[in-house]
């Protein structure tokens, strides 16, 4: 990667519980994100993946770095195929929607603070279907 | 944020938050604490002695996978001295229960249970799929549901099992005290917190997760990485349901032991001995033997609707009328077999079992 590109995060999404069927019948995909959020504020590309110092500089340029609150709004315009009020409901996912950061408990992660890191595994399994 | 210690076992990194306790732990601790909660429900209800033949009631859903992972391992642990089955009912839903008994097959062999599969079609000879052909979407629920819990009965008297235990969880339960509230039904409330019910004539039925919630249940699936089958059936818009959950959700989003306050609250109702009264006694169907508050059982009355083109007669009191006017019902009207609640293991034929694919 040239140093004009834009810095990503990859992270892989799974859908389990009923869930899948609203992205295509799909379980697993593999999604990249702007590592920060587009900021009305800044111009410029977000910091590069090593050195602190420059994280926190261009922390105030840009938006917040991608977090899983960004991830569900993404997910919901990007991939949901159909009935997002089944996936988000206000600012988070429904009630009922189990998430899992790298396989543990999100309430564990800050839930929608938790920012994305390179290689995270995030897991949404809807518990609202079938006995 | 650094990794947070299990708050049992002060060791391992925690990895699921408790909704009942707010505790945070870790996966091992997860797995013995929700086994035991479920084996201290049931030695306190005193639901099982050694020797009980027990059907699970298995849809292939996710509480009834774990159900009956959570019974072997516990008839193992503890040497309740259980016989299990596995007992489906296939309701004819084409697309949908066709793909859940496909789970419990793949079950009956991973937990190396006999599995019983009963069909609507062989027993009322009616799929849900041409129930709702004739009847609409509108009332099948009203069909399906009288329809499973004879269909139940019967396969457990066919097994001569002691017992059925079902699925339902802290959040069902909870969701149906809401509902019965909502509804005015005073005398259902008393019964719907019951762990275990038993009529006279009726096989024992009772919900060892009843203290279970939801949210554990997925993730022991999940952590457990247990087969189980998620898609909605394809006739079920009960609305009515259907908002109490999506309240109870809300609810447990805000205060996590809403769950069990309302469960709490549902058992301490006293309900007056009169309301309670207003259950008819029970007799047996003359058509058909089942037990019944009436001479024809619920599931004969709706055959015989559905047989006779008038679907609505058991729904609704004046359309009973309209078919009573029509006279007697015909003599070659289809009728359920009749049903011999035989529990005394060796009286009756032997079973036929599904054979392991
Ligand atoms: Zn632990
Ligand atoms: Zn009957």
């Amino acid at each position: 990667m040239g140093s004009q590109s834009i810095p990503t995060v990859s992270v892989k999404v799974e859908f389990g519980g009923g869930l899948e069927l609203l992205f295509a019948n799909q379980r697993t995909h593999r999604v990249a994100l702007l590592a920060r959020l587009p900021s009305p504020a800044s111009g410029t590309a977000g910091p590069s993946n090593d050195g602190q110092s420059d994280v926190a500089v261009a922390a105030a340029a840009a938006g917040r770095p991608a977090d899983v609150a960004y991830l569900i709004h993404w997910l919901r315009d990007n991939l949901l195929t159909e009935r997002p009020e089944l996936f988000v409901e206000g600012e988070t996912v429904r009630p009922g929607i189990l998430v899992l950061v790298n396989d543990t408990d999100w309430e564990l992660e800050g839930e929608g603070d938790y920012v994305l890191k390179e290689g995270d595994e995030i897991v949404f399994i809807s518990t609202l279907h079938g006995g | 944020m650094p990794p947070r210690t299990c708050a049992l076992c002060n060791d391992a990194r925690a990895i699921l938050k408790r909704p009942k306790t707010g505790q945070q732990i870790c996966k091992d601790c997860f797995f013995w604490v929700f086994e035991t909660e479920v084996h201290n429900t049931i030695v306190e209800a005193g639901l099982f002695k050694p020797g009980d033949r027990v059907a699970i009631g298995a849809s292939g859903g996710k509480d009834s996978t774990v159900l009956a992972h959570v019974m072997k391992t516990l008839n193992d642990r503890y040497d309740y001295g259980l016989e299990l089955f596995l007992l489906s009912i296939d309701e004819g839903i084409t697309g949908y229960r066709d793909d859940s008994l496909e789970t419990v097959k793949r079950n009956q062999q991973q937990y190396d249970m006999p599995l019983k599969i009963l069909s609507y079609d062989e027993i009322f000879g009616w799929t849900m799929d041409a129930i709702v052909s004739q009847v609409g979407k509108k009332n099948n629920c009203t069909f399906c549901g009288v329809f499973r819990r004879q269909a139940l009965d019967r396969g457990a008297a066919s097994l001569h099992v002691d017992h059925i235990v079902t699925g339902h969880n802290a959040d069902d339960i909870a969701e149906t005290v809401l509902m019965n509230i909502m509804r005015g039904d005073i005398a259902r409330l008393g019964r719907c917190t019951m762990i275990c019910t038993q009529g006279e004539d009726t096989i024992k039925r009772s919900k060892p997760f009843k203290y279970a919630y939801e949210k554990e249940i997925v993730m022991y699936a999940y952590f457990k990485k247990l087969d189980y089958f998620s898609t909605e059936c394809i006739y079920s818009p009960d609305a009515y349901r259907g908002h109490a959950r999506a309240f109870l959700k809300d609810l447990e989003a805000a205060r996590p032991s809403a769950i069990i306050d309302i469960i709490h609250s549902g058992e301490a109702f006293e309900v007056r001995e009169e309301v309670k009264a207003t259950q008819k006694s029970q007799q047996t169907c003359k058509r058909c033997g089942y037990m019944s508050s009436n001479d024809l059982c619920k599931a004969c009355t709706l055959l015989e609707g559905l047989e006779r083109g008038m679907a609505q007669a058991a729904i609704t009191d004046r359309a009973r009328k309209r078919l009573d006017a029509e006279g007697p019902a015909p003599d070659n009207l289809r009728t359920i077999p009749f049903f011999q609640n035989s529990t005394t293991p060796g009286t009756s034929t032997p079973v036929a079992l599904e054979t392991p694919s």
